[in-house]
């Protein structure tokens, strides 16, 4: 039987249906058509499907979709404001932290949760903090020097 | 996955009544990185998922005059940012610090990492030398069950399908006691413990150790506690002869296995220099206090 789940997400009010063996991931991606969130390994090991559950930043394929009542999440759909891409989105871009781009999403998404509870990571804490984010493409060197540029000029606006 | 149904009673009372009438195998779900896994596995079959996280208290961690109650499915993340826990069992904060990744820990418990009963869980190591007690509810009331009981087997512990662990009592320490755990994995992060130490030691004004206890993780089909590695070190002021022979005890404690993260022999030698290391860190918060 299908339960009636009424979440938030990207401070909009969503409601879907959904079977309790579905995860949040599927959900996100199948039943909502929000497929920014990628899956990578479906099991909590690459942090592709990084997404911010109540203020936690979680793996959406290790959270079932019916945990999502009256939750308030946040996927990487919510990080640009309209057509201005996030700081942190730019600096990706600009320091071309991305090959093939499966990670990045889930990338993006944790280095907000990182920057949110530590606007000055040191590299060391940087590398520790996003250890879940697997990329198979980059080798890290661009991506840490993407989140640390980013972090100065968060620093700098705000 | 499984097909499942699934319940969030907003009380602990709902929650046994769930659990001692289901008619199909019940699994209770705090935060789910073991057990949505497990889950996964399992396509031909049925359960009713009990989540606890709504009930109050299951959350929560509160000083009581006498210990730290601990909400079993409080996640690791909140767990590590409570300044005021950290300051009292920094090696039991350590330990959770260890687990998984960022995300991971954004949902991962110490009652989940209790109950997953994993021989390398990091947290149980340091749960176990800091005396925590286990508060379990059942239909015909509540039991306590030290950690170091808690545990049957690799992946078993003692609790009855109609039973559920509602608190983690850990007792305020003695004065100048302090904690450490240390675990060996082949990487930096993300990794599960080839071997792990936890130790808790109280020294005297004179720096001379007056009570202390050892627990070692992912050498047994449980975490262990090691009386004879405490007893080393009681009575000594942690010299280098007190520090061999509480790693020995540990090694000689040890029944671990080889499988592809370490043999027999590795696992025996690096349980003890992991118990000698963490009992300096021990010794050595304690001076900073």
């Amino acid at each position: 039987m299908k339960s009636h789940i009424s979440t938030t997400i990207n401070g909009d009010s969503v409601e879907f249906l959904c079977d309790p063996s579905q995860t949040l991931l599927q959900v996100l991606r199948n039943d909502l058509g929000m497929t920014g969130t990628k899956e990578g390994c479906g099991s909590g090991d690459c942090g592709a499907c990084s997404v911010i559950l109540d203020g936690e930043l979680v793996c959406a394929c290790l959270v079932l979709g019916v945990e999502a009542q009256d939750a308030a999440i946040e996927t990487v759909e919510g990080v640009a404001a309209h057509d201005q891409l996030h700081v942190i989105q730019e600096k990706f871009l600009e320091h071309a932290a991305l090959q093939c781009g499966i990670c990045t999403p889930g990338l993006i998404v944790s280095t907000k949760a990182l920057l949110e509870e530590n606007p000055s990571p040191t590299e060391e804490e940087a590398r520790y903090f996003l250890a879940g984010n697997l990329c198979r493409c980059t080798g890290y060197d661009k991506i840490i020097k993407a989140v640390m540029d980013a972090a100065a000029t968060m620093r700098q606006g705000a | 996955m499984v097909a499942l149904t699934y319940h969030a009673p907003d009380s602990l009372e709902e929650a046994v009544q769930l659990l001692s009438t289901a008619r199909q195998p019940v699994k209770v779900l705090s935060g789910g990185t073991d057990l949505i896994i497990q889950m996964q596995g399992l396509t031909q079959d049925e359960r009713l998922v009990v989540d606890v996280k709504k009930i109050p208290g299951m959350r929560a961690a509160d000083w009581s005059d006498d210990h730290l109650r601990l909400g079993p499915s409080m996640s690791c993340s909140q767990f590590t940012k409570r300044q005021d826990i950290q300051a009292v069992f920094p090696g039991l904060v350590e330990a959770a610090y260890l687990i998984g990744s960022t995300q991971v820990q954004g949902r991962a418990s110490l009652g989940g990492n209790l109950c997953n009963a994993s021989p390398a869980a990091d947290t149980i190591p340091a749960l176990i030398v800091n005396r925590a007690v286990c508060l379990i509810q059942g239909p015909n009331g509540t039991r306590r069950v030290n950690v170091e009981d808690f545990l049957t087997g690799v992946g078993k512990q003692c609790l009855a399908s109609d039973e559920l662990l509602v608190a983690i009592e850990v007792p305020k320490p003695a004065a100048r006691t302090s904690d450490a755990y240390l675990r060996f994995i082949p990487r930096t992060e993300m990794d599960i413990a080839v071997a792990g130490a936890a130790v808790s030691v109280t020294l005297d004004d004179d720096g001379v150790c007056s009570n202390a206890r050892v627990a070692i993780g992912a050498v047994a089909p449980t975490a262990i506690l090691v009386p004879s590695a405490a007893e080393a070190l009681i009575g000594t002021k942690l010299d280098d002869d007190a520090l061999h022979a509480a790693a020995a005890a540990s090694s000689q404690a040890a029944n671990p296995i080889s499988d592809r993260r370490g043999t027999v022999e590795f696992r025996r030698h690096v349980v003890g220099v992991l118990t000698k290391r963490a009992a300096k860190i021990a010794a050595n918060r304690v001076g900073a206090v």
